[in-house]
């Protein structure tokens, strides 16, 4: 069921490649507008590169949080999908599963590249890339509660920004500590400690709470 | 002779019951209010450190201590309404989100105006302001979730989702102190040492901190009442109500 779920989520998104490409360079656009934004001085543009890279990927990551349950929504799969008697956590997580492989993966693996433009250390690079491969998958779990609560609703992607953002806080603050403790030549396995801490709180308690919030809103 | 308690769980004698206590809990708020004011202007010391000033502790801590409390009962009210389907426990923590909001900006506003002769900034990024601001962000976005939702019984629900999930930031704000200790000062008062204040600046907080809690019980149960007669106006008991002229 589990796998079933990420084989079938990836394969509407190979069928319509765009919108994974949209969230990637919309990530990309972002983090190249800072630079225009407070001028090209690199000492500056390298202290505020891992903030940067971070608020792009968290944005990226929300505005793709739509799609994570609209088109089933609108087209009755969701609906049969709780009706089965399989059970909706698992789906749930198979769902944000496939949301980080689609929008999250593509930022960790752009990030690298985009952190050169910054002038960042080859260590800090790493540090962030790792930073990102555990903070991101956190971003999709604690999305997929927004996306099921403002499911069908009004002006649901502006209220999902209002809903997620300030639940991703802690995870920006240590996914950007860790880079700037790295570049500050002090330890920050603490940093990636936390982020790790967060993914496994939020891989047990978000499809549970996800899972919920799908039911309240198609009853 | 045992009372039945649940029998106020129902909307309609609810109403009748907390239309009974608001006067009362209004009076005593204002008493409270007005001894506290003045205990805190007139009575308290002058702080040899921070002159005048310090006095907006007698607002400030009230508000920064309802603002995390109320969001507690906030979202454990609306948990009850969630898992036994109560109809009154989400009503009443509908009508806490604004009291709760309201005293989480009176924290922040009343920070930065002390925080501008104390320590020359109106806002630093210190962990504690920064969590009591994402506090704030926590109740706006449990209001905007609510209003959005036309269906009373699903904005219940999905508010209580988002309050409890939200609870996880509560402790954070707490610890925060000790976590990332930084600028704002450790809790001055706690349990187990002395205080490190005089006793009639500690006396002075504590009756302002009772006077918001007065206030918020009155102001809460009197919106809970708006709330009610806003849902149940198609019931029996309203229009009866009503009739005599009693709405």
């Amino acid at each position: 069921m589990f796998m079933w779920i990420i084989k079938r989520d990836l394969l509407l998104a190979m069928r319509r490649q765009s919108d994974v490409l949209t969230t990637l360079f919309f990530f990309i656009i972002v983090v190249s507008l800072f630079p225009l934004s407070v001028g090209p001085e690199m000492n500056m543009l390298r202290t505020m590169a891992p903030g940067v890279v971070w608020v792009a990927a968290l944005l990226a990551s929300m505005l793709s949080l739509g799609r994570m349950f609209s088109n089933d929504y609108v087209d009755g799969t969701l609906e049969q999908m709780l009706l089965s008697p399989q059970s909706l956590s698992l789906l749930v997580l198979g769902k944000a599963f496939a949301h980080w492989l689609v929008t999250g993966v593509p930022l960790v693996l752009m990030a690298p590249v985009l952190g050169i433009q910054y002038d960042l250390p080859t260590d800090a690079l790493l540090v962030l890339t790792a930073a990102l491969l555990l903070g991101t998958p956190v971003l999709s779990l604690i999305g997929a509660i927004g996306a099921a609560l403002t499911l069908g609703l009004r002006g649901g992607g502006v209220l999902v920004s209002l809903l997620v953002l300030p639940l991703y806080i802690p995870v920006l603050i240590f996914g950007a500590g860790a880079v700037e403790a790295n570049m500050a030549g002090v330890a920050f396995d603490a940093h990636l400690s936390l982020i790790g801490a967060f993914l496994l709180v939020s891989i047990v308690f978000a499809p549970w709470a996800a899972a919920l919030s799908l039911r309240v809103s198609l009853e | 002779m045992a009372i039945n308690w649940f029998k106020y769980s129902s909307p309609a004698s609810f109403y009748l019951l907390a239309g009974k206590m608001v006067p009362v809990f209004v009076f005593i708020s204002v008493i409270l209010l007005v001894v506290g004011l003045y205990v805190g202007f007139f009575v308290a010391p002058t702080d040899f450190q921070q002159g005048e000033a310090y006095r907006i502790i007698f607002i400030h801590v009230p508000a920064a201590w309802m603002s995390m409390f109320l969001y507690v009962v906030m979202a454990f009210w609306a948990g009850i309404g969630l898992a036994f389907n109560t109809r009154l426990s989400s009503m009443f923590a509908t009508a806490i989100a604004p009291t709760g909001a309201m005293f989480t900006f009176i924290a922040l506003w009343t920070g930065a105006l002390w925080g501008k002769p104390m320590w020359g900034t109106w806002w630093v990024w210190d962990a504690r302001l920064t969590s009591e601001l994402i506090l704030f962000f926590l109740y706006i976005g449990f209001m905007s979730l609510q209003a959005a939702i036309d269906d009373p019984r699903r904005a219940d629900k999905a508010g209580a989702i988002i309050a409890l999930v939200g609870v996880i930031n509560i402790p954070i704000i707490y610890f925060s102190v000790q976590w990332w200790n930084t600028l704002h000062q450790g809790a001055s008062v706690s349990l187990n040492q002395a205080p490190a204040m005089a006793t009639t600046m500690l006396t002075g907080m504590l009756i302002m901190v009772l006077a918001s809690w007065m206030y918020s019980i009155a102001v809460i149960l009197k919106r809970t009442r708006v709330i009610i007669l806003e849902r149940e106006s198609h019931t029996a008991w309203v229009a009866e109500l009503h009739k005599k002229g009693a709405i």
